[in-house]
């Protein structure tokens, strides 16, 4: 059997001697001690096993003595089983109280005496692995939260790269975990505007955050290409599908603003209502989910439909999560959609609407714990977002790339229904160093040029049309219907590009099937509210606009770099 | 939260009771009720004593769905209250589910 040490504090000889021998003679170590004092001295030395203490001994009596043994002991268990001669249930309740474990009352049963020592040893052994086990478990918690951090680090700058910080935005994310299962992104458009996405993946923490990566990879490189906002659902649809397990989606509410066209489309797939607020009105419009959450549905049957509303200029968006809607009082209650609403309701300007929810879900959790990610966002509508905000272009490396080259594309009928041609064609531009710089005001030229030869040539809408609020909703109505229709047409596009590295000229020549229109009668530089705008805005970025033919071709010059304007 | 299944209709339809809170916690029960039962058809999830339903439940309903063959299972979400209901509805549950 294993041998333990075993400390003997008794201030009278025999008794001390006799427990001793006993002790001794079942094979275990003793050491005496002939006061408290002593066997506080001893136990700081030797660190025993266990301790054998004597109740009454002069100077320092047992029950003090094990007091300060069990300080000195700290986290370790010594069990302390003090000796008595006492009997009476109050004051063998005593020496528990005072710090001991057990008791043996004089004279004692060497059997008794044994099995108690073995027995209260086995118990410090366990204690002892108990306390190991928490060390370890506290080192790779240590261990995990730092690899983590790192992880969030690398997070944060994928996921958080965009314009989060644009003026135009407030935004407020509280994460869960070190990593937030909700994910917020926001990236300016190369031809003025911005994409903004808020998603709320399923679950917390890492799950969520593995999610976001490829999001925020697809969100950011896609937008700054110049892609619409429908082909980046697409394709982070497409991509959430094929890489999260079956049950695991984010829902989403995604934004395109575009402050030329005065508008924000919308798309929601699995987030509760949020609210559109006019910078002159009190009218809510409540925005709606209308779409399976991202991740769900295969690429052949998603739908990408967004929802188009007019936006002016300090017209404000809120988007949330479910977190702030389910956020819990402490009676367990859930802040709910129709406290919401009445924040919002009884704010006294939208302007401040965003600060009232903050302000109102506080008080309403009260420091109770959160169940979930709670995140906010609200989009200023901001005309200072049309502006180009690239750098121009530095001198070094300009006279790298393609000078004098010509490209011609022409898309047919079953082409134009479904693919947007302006991303490429602006791809193609961007080879030219010193069109970089104007690659927003280029991106719209292109935008526009093609939408008016597709819209008005090739499907013949008109742009007359876009007079009125309940017109523009109509304009859209019907192309959409007549794409579904489209059987025959083209577009055809030209660009032509001459340099010398320092400078340069780019043609782009744009041709459609469609009937034309009467461009000497036609005052094309009249705007209204809703349409006319594309036509201006081509004339302030060409140095030319010239029309051909029955008016269904159209080129325009732009010489680079820019002449400032004066 | 407890999760109870019973075949009925010969035998061809599985019945998945799922009564108060429908979250992560029930994920191996909701799971063990479909996956244990086989020659099913027809599968009725019955919400009539869920209280709460979070995204993992709907992410559990997803998993259900493909179990039951995808696009072409034959799935009913009955009995849910209006909170549920609503919940459902935000997600558009309504074009994979039959929700009664």
């Amino acid at each position: 059997m294993t041998a333990y040490k075993v400390l003997i504090a008794d201030d009278n000889s025999v008794d001390r001697k006799v427990l001793s021998r006993v002790v001794r003679n079942q094979g275990n170590d003793v050491i005496e001690a002939t006061n408290g004092f002593e066997a506080v001295d001893i136990f700081t030395e030797h660190r025993p096993d266990i301790v054998l203490m004597d109740v009454m001994m002069p100077g320092l009596n047992g029950k003090e003595a094990t007091r300060q043994i069990k300080t000195i002991a700290d986290e370790d268990f010594i069990p302390v089983i003090f000796l008595t001669s006492l009997s009476d249930a109050q004051s063998l309740a005593d020496c528990l109280e005072s710090g001991g474990d057990d008791f043996l009352t004089k004279p004692y049963n060497h059997v008794v005496l044994q099995a108690k020592i073995a027995s209260y040893h086995r118990m410090s052994e366990m204690h002892r692995t108990l306390l190991n086990q928490r060390d370890e478990i506290a080192r790779v918690n240590r261990h995990m939260l730092q690899e983590q951090c790192v992880a969030k680090a690398v997070y944060d700058n994928v996921a958080h790269a965009g314009c989060l910080t644009s003026p135009n935005i407030r935004y407020e994310l509280s994460p869960l975990a070190v990593f937030n299962g909700d994910v917020l992104l926001a990236a300016r458009k190369p031809g003025g505007g911005m994409h903004v996405l808020l998603g709320d993946f399923t679950g917390h923490g890492l799950p969520a955050a593995i999610g976001a990566m490829p999001m925020a990879d697809i969100f950011y490189g896609m937008t700054a290409k110049g892609f619409g906002l429908r082909e980046v659902l697409r394709e982070i649809n497409q991509k959430l599908k094929s890489i999260l397990p079956v049950g695991f989606f984010c829902c989403a509410a995604a934004v395109d603003l575009a402050p030329d066209r005065q508008a924000a489309s919308v798309w929601m797939g699995g987030v509760p209502d949020c609210y559109l607020l006019r910078n002159d009105g009190e009218m809510i419009e409540t925005l709606s989910s209308r779409h399976l959450p991202l991740g769900v549905m295969s690429a052949d049957k998603f739908n990408d439909q967004m929802t188009e509303f007019p936006m002016a200029n300090g017209d404000r968006l809120f988007l949330w999560s479910d977190g702030i809607i389910e956020a819990r009082n402490s009676d367990g209650e859930m802040f709910g959609q129709e406290r919401l609403l009445n924040v919002v309701r009884d704010s006294a300007h939208a302007s401040e609407v965003y600060e009232d929810i903050q302000r109102a879900v506080d008080e309403f959790v009260d420091g109770s714990e959160q169940d979930d990610d709670t995140t906010l966002i609200e989009v200023v509508m901001d005309d200072a977002l049309r502006e180009d905000k690239e750098s121009a272009v530095t001198k070094a490396g300009i006279s790298q790339g393609p000078r004098d080259w010509n490209m011609e594309y022409r898309l047919e009928a079953s082409t134009l229904k479904s693919f947007n041609p302006v991303p490429l064609m602006n791809h193609i531009m961007m080879e030219v160093p010193g069109l970089r710089a104007i690659g927003g005001q280029l991106y719209t030229v292109v935008a526009e040029l093609f939408s008016n030869a597709f819209e008005h040539g090739v499907l013949g809408l008109e742009s007359s049309m876009k007079q009125s609020p309940d017109g523009f909703v109509e304009y859209y109505r019907q192309r959409e219907k007549r794409v579904a229709a489209l059987e025959e047409g083209f577009v055809r596009i030209n660009m032509h590009h001459t340099g010398d590295g320092d400078s340069g000229k780019l043609t782009l020549t744009l041709e459609d099937s469609g009937d034309g229109f009467d461009y000497q009668q036609h005052d094309i530089s009249i705007g209204n509210n809703y349409s006319g705008r594309g036509i201006p805005l081509i004339e302030s970025i060409c140095d030319s606009i010239e029309y051909h033919g029955k008016g269904n071709k159209v080129s325009v010059v732009i010489h680079w770099p820019l002449e400032l304007e004066t | 939260m407890s999760v109870r299944a019973s075949l009925a209709g010969n035998g061809q339809e599985l019945v998945i009771q799922v009564d108060g809170r429908f979250d992560f916690s029930a994920h191996q029960e909701f799971r063990d009720a479909y996956e244990s039962a086989s020659q099913v058809r027809k599968y009725i999830v019955d919400l009539g004593g869920a209280t709460y339903l979070d995204s993992s439940a709907l992410g559990m309903l997803l998993l259900l769905r493909d179990h039951a063959g995808g696009d072409h299972s034959e799935i009913s979400i009955t009995n849910c209250n209006d909170d549920v209901r609503k919940i459902l509805a935000i997600s558009n549950f309504e074009q994979l589910f039959t929700i009664q």
